[in-house]
């Protein structure tokens, strides 16, 4: 097997047939598009994208996506909200959850919790989130040590706390909130909008196809 | 996947015939279609989106190499390994060598079209490992052992009473027919495997230049344990997929789902940068990216490159009356409906695709609803000339088309002709005015009647109103 010269044959064979002299990119076609790069031109915003009540749209589009929502008065009250969620579905009161909501008083709320990335047999994970968008009702989970993506996906049921200072309208200013704060993408830039669903038998919608059947989004303030 | 594009005629006609498959389309016909018309609907800005789009892919694709390239350094720098593959085989190839190299046992697959392209799934297995499709209408295809029929919906073609004979063999539990609790089943039995695979393969619906990312647009979140769970992950992808920018995605994830099924987003959108970080208890330990030629420098600098644009959204088969009426099977490769009949003869050589170019009614439909735009009738027709010029059309046709530019070239002789044939055609449709069988022609009056001309040519109707015209004015004067 020759991969370099697979390489250079592709590279060459696209410029050729461009009309491009050289077998590879010049420096100059390096500057070019760094340069286009670097603006991050945003594409037309469509009226859905520029909500006049931003709350209200992610509220909407989290129904619409087939999730549930609540808000409450501050992180103190998450554990109470979580328990009358799990009550109100007959769901055991056993969660896994990332290490930052540990603190909370989930004892007091009758709640038993693991501090530990999620297994194929938990059956509810409670994460927070780098941020959320009003346009599509979607949460953002950006991977790190402490915030496995897996107690996002493999649980039934996903609890999300979302902060209110961290919804944005769209998907372009969620992008912008990362390179300010991250600056790169971390490994895993995980959008989820609603629970996993599939129509793949006589498209028939049933949600909860390999991830959760169910996702609830808390607005903390 | 074999090329058996050749007997697109003659597929079409047993498809015509097959009265399970013509009701698993009758359920599917127009569901995508509505779904789309709405979420089209509620975005004011979508011909400037779709616009902004298509510029985007171009701009891109003109400079293909150096994106390529700026990729490559991005996502090297993050840890992943960037693998070139001028054909299908060298893609399987390098695949199987990581495999190898590995000592990789299972590995679990999220849908990818590329993968169906190169066979991919036949060289693992070959190889020893086994795969384990994900997706769930590719599962129940894998259970069939059958190609998908459509690129978004693969198992499009299947009943439910048919799934359900294939989970009832395949799970070794009591037949279920209530599509929920199938889906539950499924999700039992791929859970497991989810769990213990070595290697992840996926592919990408988009790679972004800036920051050496790999993407997934999913539904069912397969994908997201895919390439979370195993310690490799393998993304297998085409050269043209390649995007400058995040906010790029975000301006294409406006068009795809809308697109595709009519979904606002899909529910599952990973970002997959590089390998796992120190301290994180998920991701991959390896990563490899295997960017495949295959056919698609091919579209490169001629009439053909607006394919290249191509975001594989579905909505030019989904749309298409004659995908609605014989179904992805019947084109004979990967890509059914119009996108197929572009790719396959570009991808395969035209002279394995016989007809893909023809199957299509030009209603331009596929055109309208492009989300970047690409001109896909243009196309068919450009790929029809070429058929035309290399000889690959048969004799009769070519004759016929040769004999009618002679004519048309010629406006007298024309003229004359089409007289003749105007009132022998008009004399042939009888009293009801339908040709039932054409001489020459038959293969075209087996399904349907012709109706027949009025017995006068455009010509000389337009000449008689002209003259009409101008008497009443001189009478009036």
């Amino acid at each position: 097997m020759n991969a370099d010269n697979s390489r250079a044959r592709i590279l060459a064979r696209i410029r050729k047939a461009q009309g491009r002299p050289g077998g590879k990119p010049t420096e100059a076609e390096f500057d070019m598009i760094r340069t286009a790069m670097a603006e991050h031109e945003i594409g037309p915003l469509p009226g859905i994208a520029l909500p006049p009540d931003q709350l209200a749209q992610f509220r909407s589009e989290c129904a619409r996506q087939g999730s549930t929502y609540a808000e409450v008065g501050g992180y103190g009250d998450v554990p109470g909200e979580v328990a009358g969620y799990l009550d109100r579905l007959g769901l055991e009161k056993r969660v896994v959850l990332w290490p930052e909501l540990a603190n909370l008083e989930w004892g007091a709320a009758g709640i038993a919790i693991d501090n530990r990335p999620a297994q194929g047999s938990d059956r509810t994970g409670i994460t927070g989130c780098f941020c959320a968008i009003a346009e599509t009702g979607t949460v953002l989970l950006l991977s790190s040590p402490s915030q496995p993506k897996a107690t996002a996906l493999l649980p039934e049921t996903h609890v999300c706390i979302v902060r209110r200072s961290r919804l944005v309208d769209t998907m372009e200013e969620a992008f912008a909130m990362l390179r300010n704060e991250r600056g790169e993408p971390p490994r895993a830039t995980f959008f989820i909008s609603g629970p996993s669903r599939t129509a793949d038998i006589e498209q028939t919608i049933v949600v909860g196809a390999h991830g959760p059947y169910r996702v609830h989004v808390i607005l903390v303030p | 996947m074999q090329v058996k594009s050749m007997f697109f005629k003659q597929s079409a006609s047993m498809k015509l015939d097959d009265p399970a498959l013509q009701e698993s389309l009758r359920k599917f016909k127009g569901k995508f279609v509505d779904a789309r018309a709405r979420a089209v609907a509620e975005v004011d800005a979508w011909e400037a989106v779709r616009s902004h789009a298509a510029r985007l892919r171009d701009r891109t694709i003109a400079n293909l190499d150096a994106y390529l390239v700026e990729f490559e350094r991005n996502a090297t720098r993050r840890g992943a390994q960037v693998h070139w593959a001028e054909t299908a085989e060298e893609a399987c190839t390098i695949i199987a060598e990581i495999a190898r190299a590995n000592g990789v046992k299972k590995v679990t697959k999220s849908k990818s079209m590329v993968s169906e392209e190169v066979n991919l799934n036949d060289k693992l297995e070959a190889a020893g490992i086994k795969v384990v499709e994900t997706d769930l209408g590719e599962y129940i295809l894998q259970l069939a052992n059958e190609p998908p029929s459509h690129i978004v919906a693969p198992a499009v073609h299947k009943s439910k009473e048919e799934v359900a004979d294939l989970f009832q063999a395949a799970h070794h539990k009591p037949r279920l027919t209530d599509i929920p609790a199938m889906t539950r089943e499924a999700r039992e039995a791929l859970r497991e495997h989810f769990l213990t695979a070595d290697m992840g393969i996926s592919g990408s619906n988009f790679v972004i230049a800036e920051t050496g990312t790999t993407l997934t647009v999913t539904n069912e979140g397969n994908a997201d344990l895919v390439t979370t769970v195993p310690r490799i992950h393998c993304v297998i992808t085409g050269i043209e997929k390649v995007i400058p920018t995040l906010e790029d995605f975000a301006t294409l994830i406006r068009l795809l789902p809308r697109s595709a099924t009519g979904q606002a987003i899909a529910n599952y959108l990973t970002l997959t940068t590089g390998t796992r970080a120190p301290g994180e208890t998920d991701g991959p330990e390896q990563m490899h990216i295997v960017l495949v030629d295959a056919g698609r420098s091919k579209f490169l600098g001629g009439d053909m490159e607006a394919m290249l644009r191509c975001i594989r959204c579905g909505a030019c088969m989904n749309h298409c009356p004659v995908y609605q009426n014989v179904g992805g099977h019947a084109y004979g490769w990967v890509y059914p409906g119009p996108m197929g009949s572009v790719l396959t003869p570009t991808y395969v050589g035209i002279e394995n695709a016989g007809d893909l170019p023809n199957a299509a009614t030009f209603c331009g439909e596929c055109a309208v609803v492009c989300p970047v735009k690409i001109p896909l009738p243009d196309l068919m027709r450009k790929l029809r000339e070429k058929q035309f010029d290399l000889k690959l059309r048969p004799w009769s046709e070519r004759a016929g088309v040769v004999m009618w530019s002679y004519a048309a070239r010629r406006p007298k002789l024309y003229a004359a002709l089409t007289k003749v044939a105007a009132r022998v055609a008009s004399w042939m449709g009888g009293r009801n005015k339908l040709i039932h069988s054409l001489p020459g022609l038959d293969g075209w009056t087996k399904g349907r009647d012709m109706p027949a001309p009025e017995g006068k040519t455009f010509r000389e109707l337009y000449r008689e109103s002209q003259k009409r015209k101008a008497s009443s004015a001189e009478g009036r004067r």
